[in-house]
């Protein structure tokens, strides 16, 4: 089990084959992974917020916004060589965990969420080959670089490769 | 602005007391509810750094029924009511009688999720409204809504308020039994108060506790 990598809230780490990468219980949550399957590596972000202009105070988490996160993990992956040209990518995540009458921006995060990183990603030219986005879920996310087989666990639906 | 890395153990203190206030009125409204004693008690209060709290929890992918309500007034936050599926469909049995109530069933029954957003909304209620007096803060809760799934899932919608201010949450924790006739039977159930970072500065101000303390 040494070659589980997990990738916490607001984390963001980077696996090669024959490492396993995984991240749990993506609510709004948006778990982002970059990788090339000849290379053989990856990295995973799981970002709660979109931006990290609207960060109020202290030291900057850069895993934590979509923005900071991405450009981190095309860095890292970088320095593993593999430039931001060969990188491919899939989502999971973005979910409304609570239906709510109410209006507030705020609740509306896991779409907003999935629109920043979608945005981010096209403006790097970076291709989203899956993506599992949306709904009302929480999704527990594992990736593996060596086959570029990505795995959803729900509750619901239970476990799901792609 | 407040940082949660320097809240002090005396400033938790004072949450956890404010937390015996209120679960105190909860336990007395939910005795009323279910016709039984229930004891409530505020074991703890935490600042977890979020990338634990699965950890903290029990497991990330643990998974739980969920009553959420959003908090307005003076000290807004987010106010969660956790329990496993299991103590949860206990609860809502006991509460309505119906022992074929499971949130994990296909099937989502109607009147245990009302039975459970009901204990979930006066129970919080009951515990706001004793902050509230305590504090002098006005405080309301909004109407609850439910979702069984893990638990970070869940957890994480609530600590987007405070994630634009840090990476910990502070985690009010509270226990709920039920003392049966000789055996006591225990809710093991959690409420999670994540006040907004601005509220947890009227909150312990609130208490006499200095900006700069």
């Amino acid at each position: 089990m040494n070659n589980l990598i997990k990738v916490g809230m607001a984390e963001l780490k980077v696996a090669k084959s024959p490492q396993i990468i995984r991240t749990s219980g993506l609510g709004s949550c948006v778990g982002i992974i970059l990788y090339n399957e000849k290379a053989k590596v990856s990295g995973l972000a799981h970002i709660m917020l979109p931006d990290s202009s609207c960060a109020r105070a202290g030291v900057l988490n850069r895993a934590k916004y979509a923005d900071t996160a991405i450009n981190d993990l095309v860095q890292l992956l970088g320095i593993e060589g593999v430039p931001s040209c060969l990188l491919k990518a899939k989502i999971a995540g973005g979910a409304q965990m609570f239906k709510f009458s109410s209006k507030n921006e705020s609740m509306r995060i896991g779409p907003r969420n999935v629109e920043a990183v979608k945005e981010i990603l096209y403006r790097l030219n970076i291709p989203v080959l899956f993506e599992d986005v949306g709904g009302n879920m929480g999704r527990t996310i594992q990736f593996n670089p060596a086959t570029s087989i990505l795995e959803i666990r729900t509750v619901s639906k239970g476990l799901v490769q792609v | 602005m407040r940082d949660l890395n320097k809240v002090r153990s005396q400033h938790l203190d004072i949450l956890k007391e404010a937390g015996n206030i209120g679960a105190g009125h909860a336990a007395a409204a939910l005795s009323q509810m279910l016709n039984k004693t229930i004891e409530m008690k505020v074991p703890g209060v935490k600042v977890i750094p979020f990338n634990e709290i699965g950890e903290y929890t029990g497991g990330d992918e643990t998974i739980v029924a969920a009553v959420f309500l959003r908090i307005e007034g003076e000290a807004p936050g987010n106010m969660f009511f956790i329990l496993p599926v299991k103590e949860a469909n206990r609860l809502a049995q006991r509460l309505t009688g119906d022992l074929s109530i499971d949130f994990m069933g296909d099937s989502l029954n109607e009147m245990g999720i009302s039975a459970l957003n009901e204990a979930g909304n006066i129970l919080a209620g009951a515990y706001l409204s004793a902050l509230a007096d305590f504090t002098h803060l006005n405080m309301q809760p909004t109407p609850p809504a439910i979702a069984v799934d893990m638990i970070t899932a869940i957890l994480s919608f609530g600590l987007i308020e405070m994630s634009e201010a840090g990476d910990h949450a502070i985690v009010i924790n509270t226990e709920i039994n039920e003392k049966g006739s000789g055996h006591a039977v225990s809710f093991k159930g959690h409420f999670f108060l994540l006040p907004d970072p601005p509220s947890l500065d009227k909150i312990l101000n609130a208490f006499g506790v200095r900006q700069n303390e």
